[in-house]
C-alpha cells in the first residue's frame, strides 16, 4: 500500500469524541450506553457556580462485547471541562467497575476498558470528584483480581492528576504519540517549582518526559499505537485477550524502589537516564 | 520553626509507643508494628526529610521514595499474614500537604509510584486487613490518594489546620481563574469545594471526626480517646466488609447513591 | 450563566432523537427529542449573559416561515458563534430526518 493509500485508509481516535471512541472499539451492533445524555443526570453543582453542565457529565459508559466477550468501556471527553472528573463523572466510572468485578463474582467475565482523556479532579467538585477517584482507585484493584483493565490514553488532552494514578493502577496502557501520561499538570509544576524546573509552555520539553513515546520507551506503559482506530482497537484487543498480567505494573514497588537507589538524583534528570534507569523493568 | 508539619510525626510518636520500629524503608516513612489493645497494628506515618535525595520532596510530600515504599511498608504486611485468620491493621497517619512537584518526580513516574502505594493499601483492605486513616494534618490529593485513602475508615481530628482538598487554594484560584475571595465565596455555598474538615464531613466520607485538647504535641488523654476511637473502627470494620460502601449515603452525596442505583438497573 | 425558554410553531414530531456536540469553549451539545405536536420548544442554558435577543434573532431566522418539526430542544452552550450553533443545529436535524 503507497503511504497516501494507507494514509487515507487511517481514521484518527484522537479526532473522535468519548462517544465515538467507545462505539469504534466494541464489536459491531454491540455498543448500549448506560445513563446516556437523554437521561439528563447531570452535576449537582456545576449551575450553581455559573459553569454550564454537560448531560452526560462527561463520561460515557457503554456495554457491549469486543471480540465476542463482554466488555464495559468508561470514556471520559476531554472537550468538556478538560476531561475533569466530578461527582457524576466519577461515579459512572467507578460505578461501572464496581458492576463488572461483581458480574465476574457471578461468573459473567466482563472485562473494563478506560479512555483516559482528563485533567483529574473538576476542581469546581473538588472533594467530590477526588473520592469519586478514590473510588476508582478501589474498583479497578477489586475487578483487576478477575480480569485485565485496559487503559487508553490518546490525546490531546492526556490523563493527569488522580487519574494518572487509576492508569497506574491498570494491567495494560495503550498510548499515542500525541498522547502524556503525568501526575501534575505542567503549569502546576511550574508554578510551585519554577520556570526552571518545568516550562510549561516548552512543548518538545514536557512530551520528551511524559510523552506517549517516552512512557513506551521506559516502559511505563505497554503499547505504543499509531493514531489510529483499526490500530488501537487491535492492542486493546490483544491486551485482553493476554489475561491478567504476570507482573501487575503497580506491584512492582521493590523493583523501582531498586532502581531510584541507583540513581544520582543530584543533577537534573534527563528522558534518557530514565530510559537507562527503568531498561527491562517490564517484560 | 520549620517549614514543614510535625504532626504526622508527633502522632505517630504518641500512638506507636513501644511499637518495634520497621527497617529498610525511606527515611521519610515512619513505620511501626504495634498493638491496639490486643489487636497487632502496623502505625505508618509519612513525615519531613530534609535530606531526601528527591529535593521536591524534603517537607512531607508524597514523591517517589514516598509512594513506592509506602507500597513495600503495605506489601509486606499483607505477605507476612497471608496465612493467618486475623489481620493485622493498617493505621495510616495522615499529614502530607502534597505530592512532590518536579521535573525528575514526572520523568521518573510519580503517578506510577502513588499507584503503587494505593495498590498495596487496596490489597490490603481486600484480603481483610483493617485500614485506617487518621487525619491529624492536611489530607492533599494524590498524597492523599496514596496514603489513606483507600481505608476503609477515615477519622478525622477537628482543626482548622486539618484540611482534605485537591488542591491548595492559591493554585486552584489560578487554575479556575478566579481571586482565592471569589472561591472561598463558592466554598461556602458549594460544601465539596470548601476546605474546613466540617465541611468535608458533611459529605459523609468520614467515618468519625474528633476533638482533641493537643492536636501538635497529643496529651495522654488526647492519645487515649483517639485509640479508643481507632479499636472501634477496626472492630467495626470486621462486621461491615473490606470495601468502600460506608461512605455513600450522606445528602450532599445523594448523586453517587443514584448513579449506582442506576447503573444496575441498567446493567 | 442564564437559562432562556423559546416557542415556535411546529408540525409532527420526529420519530428518533439525537445528541450533537458537546460543551467545550465555543461549542454547544444540543438534545433533541419530540415532544407535542404542533410546538417546537428550545431551551437554552448558556455561560453568556445577556444574549437572548440574540437566540431569538438566530431561531426566528432557522424557523420564521418554516414548518419544523415539533421538536423539544436543549442547548447546553459554552460561548458558541451563531455560526457554530447554527451548525450543531443543522448536523442535529439531519440526524433526525435520517430515522
Amino acid at each position: 500500500m503507497t503511504d497516501s493509500a494507507a494514509l487515507l485508509h487511517k481514521h484518527s481516535f484522537v479526532e473522535l469524541g468519548a462517544r465515538q471512541r467507545a462505539k469504534a472499539l466494541l464489536d459491531a451492533g454491540t455498543f448500549r450506553e448506560l445513563l446516556d445524555p437523554f437521561q439528563r443526570v447531570m452535576s449537582p453543582w456545576l449551575s450553581r457556580q455559573g459553569v454550564v453542565p454537560q448531560a452526560d457529565d462527561g463520561v460515557v459508559i457503554a456495554k457491549g462485547s469486543l471480540d465476542g466477550k463482554p466488555v464495559v468501556i468508561a470514556a471520559i471527553e476531554g472537550a468538556f471541562q478538560g476531561g475533569s472528573l466530578g461527582e457524576v463523572g466519577g461515579a459512572k466510572i467507578a460505578g461501572a467497575l464496581e458492576l463488572a468485578a461483581e458480574d465476574n463474582r457471578k461468573g459473567i467475565p466482563t472485562r473494563a476498558v478506560l479512555l483516559l482523556e482528563t485533567g483529574g479532579v473538576r476542581l469546581q467538585e473538588a472533594n467530590l470528584g477526588l473520592a469519586a477517584i478514590a473510588d476508582i482507585h478501589a474498583a479497578i484493584v477489586d475487578l483487576r483480581q478477575y480480569q485485565p483493565v485496559v487503559g487508553v490514553i490518546a490525546g490531546s488532552v492526556g490523563c493527569f492528576g488522580g487519574m494518572s494514578i487509576a492508569a497506574g493502577l491498570c494491567s495494560y496502557l495503550v498510548v499515542t504519540q500525541e498522547a502524556r501520561l503525568g501526575l501534575n499538570g505542567p503549569q502546576v509544576i511550574e508554578q510551585e517549582a519554577g520556570l526552571e524546573e518545568y516550562d510549561s509552555r516548552d512543548r518538545p520539553f514536557i512530551w520528551s518526559l511524559t510523552g506517549g513515546e517516552q512512557r513506551f520507551a521506559t516502559g511505563l506503559v505497554d503499547r505504543y499505537a499509531e493514531d489510529d482506530v483499526a490500530q488501537i482497537r487491535q492492542q486493546v484487543g490483544e491486551l485482553l485477550k493476554q489475561g491478567l498480567p504476570a507482573n501487575q505494573r503497580s506491584g512492582q514497588a521493590e523493583l523501582y524502589l531498586q532502581r531510584l537507589a541507583r540513581l544520582d538524583a543530584e543533577p537534573q534528570i534527563e528522558p534518557a537516564t530514565v530510559r537507562d534507569l527503568y531498561q527491562g523493568a517490564r517484560s | 520553626m520549620s517549614s514543614y508539619s510535625l504532626r504526622g510525626m508527633n502522632w505517630f510518636n504518641a500512638l506507636s509507643t513501644g511499637a518495634k520500629t520497621v527497617v529498610g524503608l525511606p527515611a521519610s516513612l515512619n513505620v511501626a508494628d504495634g498493638f491496639l489493645g490486643e489487636q497487632a497494628v502496623r502505625f505508618i506515618a509519612v513525615v519531613a526529610d530534609p535530606d531526601n535525595r528527591f529535593v521536591r520532596a524534603r517537607n512531607g510530600e508524597v514523591g517517589l521514595l514516598e509512594g513506592w515504599g509506602l507500597a513495600k511498608a503495605v506489601d509486606e504486611v499483607i505477605t507476612a499474614d497471608q496465612d493467618k485468620p486475623q489481620k493485622r491493621a493498617l493505621i495510616a497517619i495522615v499529614d502530607v500537604p502534597s505530592q512532590a512537584y518536579g521535573r525528575r518526580e514526572e520523568a521518573l513516574g510519580i503517578h506510577q509510584a502513588l499507584a503503587g502505594a494505593a495498590d498495596s493499601y487496596a490489597r490490603a483492605r481486600l484480603a481483610g486487613h483493617p485500614v485506617i486513616g487518621l487525619l491529624v494534618g492536611k489530607a492533599m490529593s494524590g498524597a492523599f490518594l496514596a496514603h489513606g485513602y483507600q481505608a476503609n475508615r477515615l477519622i478525622a481530628l477537628r482543626d482548622p489546620g486539618v484540611m482534605v482538598h485537591a488542591m491548595g487554594k492559591a493554585s486552584a484560584a489560578r487554575v479556575t481563574l478566579r481571586s482565592v475571595e471569589e472561591l472561598e465565596t463558592l466554598a461556602a455555598s458549594v460544601p465539596p469545594m470548601a476546605y474546613d474538615i466540617d465541611s468535608y464531613a458533611s459529605l459523609g466520607l468520614l467515618w468519625e471526626t474528633l476533638s482533641v485538647d493537643q492536636i501538635e504535641h497529643p496529651t495522654a488523654a488526647d492519645v487515649s480517646r483517639v485509640t479508643e476511637c481507632l479499636t472501634q473502627a477496626i472492630g467495626d470494620v470486621a462486621e461491615k466488609g473490606r470495601d468502600l460502601s460506608s461512605r455513600l449515603g450522606a445528602s450532599n452525596r445523594a448523586a453517587s447513591s443514584q448513579v449506582r442505583q442506576l447503573l444496575r438497573e441498567q446493567w | 450563566m442564564e437559562t432562556l425558554s423559546f416557542e415556535f410553531p411546529a408540525g409532527q414530531p420526529p420519530r428518533g432523537r439525537t445528541l450533537v456536540g458537546c460543551v467545550g469553549s465555543g461549542d454547544l451539545e444540543v438534545l433533541i427529542q419530540p415532544g407535542q405536536p404542533g410546538k417546537l420548544t428550545i431551551t437554552v442554558q448558556t455561560s453568556v449573559n445577556g444574549s437572548e435577543q440574540r437566540w431569538q434573532h438566530l431561531f426566528a431566522r432557522m424557523f420564521d416561515g418554516q414548518t419544523p418539526s415539533a421538536m423539544d430542544i436543549d442547548i447546553h452552550d459554552f460561548g458558541a458563534t451563531p455560526g457554530v450553533v447554527r451548525l450543531r443545529l443543522e448536523q442535529g436535524f439531519e440526524e433526525i430526518a435520517h430515522d
